[in-house]
């Protein structure tokens, strides 16, 4: 269990961020996971009071600030019409309603858990990260990145003409998946993420026509690029079967509009 | 550090330490109800509102009340009981122990759900685990405690008109 010296509400973001320089100081968001580590924070620094728990959307895009509940994405309506139901099925297993009401998208990023949902979903969609310093980037890019001292201000879905589903497994309802996907499809192509491997997220681009003339052969290809591991939920070998049918069951499902699975 | 928060509608200024959780600031107020099953915030046993909302006391940090309205099974206590008559008749309440948190989460649902199916109701309930029942008793009671709330307003609606 952690320990906490001095509480924080932060005022402005730049407090926030002067004050996450020093090493021995941590951002707390919704306090799911922090908590369970065993950190000494001399500062812990609350970012709740900075309005960043609200979903905005104008023509180009859909701004999540890092403070929005995993429930919130669950709920909000225009951004599951937009992503085709896509987030709130990646949310809707983790944990429970309680949970998803403190756990934020922020701290669900920033964390680039091997086993995460939500990096998983947000991965083969067109998504950025707005960092206070760093600016805009892309998930893609951020997934990849060192954590550092920056500060996750917003996660921002681009608006295009694609068509996302999203497609977990697990042991257990509410336990960590075992392997998970994100297939989505626009004009000028497909993206895949694979996350869960049991480590982080990956993502994949194929054509159209890849996909359409030979969609086993393409999705072999991807799977074969993949390092899936081995751990108490399941084994490497399985991870990759199973990767391969939902990989497939999400296909299918935006090609016929969730009619059929 | 000092919070102010608001406790089933009664004023509360407490000295908490900065990583107190609300957990053991509510069971401080004397709120036993809200207890600690797991600590890691798998079972729902520390359930409690804040603005109505649910979570789990286990891992909000005490000092996110400030300003807060937070609402325990204490402050519930007459949907409390009348849930709590559905839960006996069902054979849903054997230890007991999962009972407070599952009991807020489901007065939370039937305040945010209308109509649920039977699969909205396992989605809403799916983060409070009971070792005893099974499960299914806790869905007859609840379908039957909806269905009483359902004739119930239907009743005040009529008596209005
Ligand atoms: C028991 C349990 C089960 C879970 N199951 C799943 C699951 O099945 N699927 C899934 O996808 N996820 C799962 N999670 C992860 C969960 O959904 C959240 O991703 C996780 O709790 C982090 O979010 P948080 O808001 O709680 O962040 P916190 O715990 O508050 O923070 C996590 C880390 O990120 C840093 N941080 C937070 N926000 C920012 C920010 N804006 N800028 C910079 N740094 C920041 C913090 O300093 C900390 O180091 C689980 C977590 C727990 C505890
Ligand atoms: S004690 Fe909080 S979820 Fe178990
Ligand atoms: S009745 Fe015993 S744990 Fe639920």
């Amino acid at each position: 269990m952690y320990s906490i010296k001095e509480y924080v509400i932060a005022t402005t973001l730049e407090e926030a961020y002067n004050l996450n320089q020093k090493k021995t100081n941590r951002i707390i968001a919704g306090n799911m996971w922090l908590r369970l580590g065993n950190a000494n924070i001399v500062n812990a620094i609350d970012l709740s009071k900075l309005g960043l728990n609200k979903i905005e959307e104008n023509d180009e895009e859909f701004q999540l600030g890092c403070m929005v509940s995993l429930r919130q994405m669950e709920l909000d309506e225009k951004l599951n019409d937009y992503t085709k139901n896509a987030l709130r099925d990646c949310v809707k297993d983790i944990v429970g309603t309680q949970f998803r009401n403190s756990a934020t998208v922020g701290g669900s990023i920033w964390g680039r858990f091997g086993f995460s949902d939500v990096l998983t979903c947000m991965l083969a969609m067109d998504t950025e990260v707005e960092l206070y310093k760093a600016g805009r980037i892309s998930l893609a890019d951020f997934v990849n990145m060192k954590p550092d001292n920056d500060i996750l201000v917003k996660v921002i879905i681009k608006k295009n003409d694609g068509k996302a589903n999203y497609q977990a497994l697990r042991n257990a309802a509410t336990d960590f998946p075992v392997i998970a996907c994100c297939a989505v499809k626009k004009s000028d192509g497909w993206s895949f993420s694979i996350g869960a491997k049991p480590t982080k997220a990956v993502r994949y681009t194929a054509s159209l026509e890849d996909i359409q003339n030979n969609m086993d052969g393409t999705l072999d290809d991807i799977l074969e690029k993949i390092t899936f591991g081995t751990n108490t939920r399941a084994s490497k070998e399985y991870r990759k079967a199973m990767a391969k049918v939902l990989l497939k069951r999400a296909i299918k499902n935006i090609e016929t509009d969730g009619q059929e699975v | 550090m000092e919070i102010n928060y608001v406790l089933n509608g009664r004023k509360i200024k407490a000295e908490i330490s900065a990583d107190d959780m609300l957990l053991g600031q509510l069971r401080a107020q004397k709120c036993f109800s809200v207890k600690c099953g797991c600590e890691t915030t798998n079972c729902g046993l520390c359930t409690v509102w804040l603005d109505g909302v649910p979570v789990l006391s286990c891992a909000v940090p005490a000092a996110r009340a400030e300003g807060h309205e937070i609402t325990t099974l204490e402050g519930l206590q007459k949907e409390a009981r009348e849930f709590a008559q559905f839960m006996a008749e069902e054979g849903s309440d054997q230890c007991g122990f999962c009972n407070p948190g599952y009991v807020m989460n489901v007065l939370a649902m039937a305040r945010d759900l209308k109509n649920p199916t039977e699969k909205e109701i396992c989605d809403y309930l799916s983060g409070n685990l009971c070792r005893c029942t099974g499960y299914t008793s806790h869905m007859r009671a609840i379908k039957k405690y909806l269905a009483f709330l359902k004739d119930k307003k239907a009743e005040e609606a009529g008596d209005k008109a």
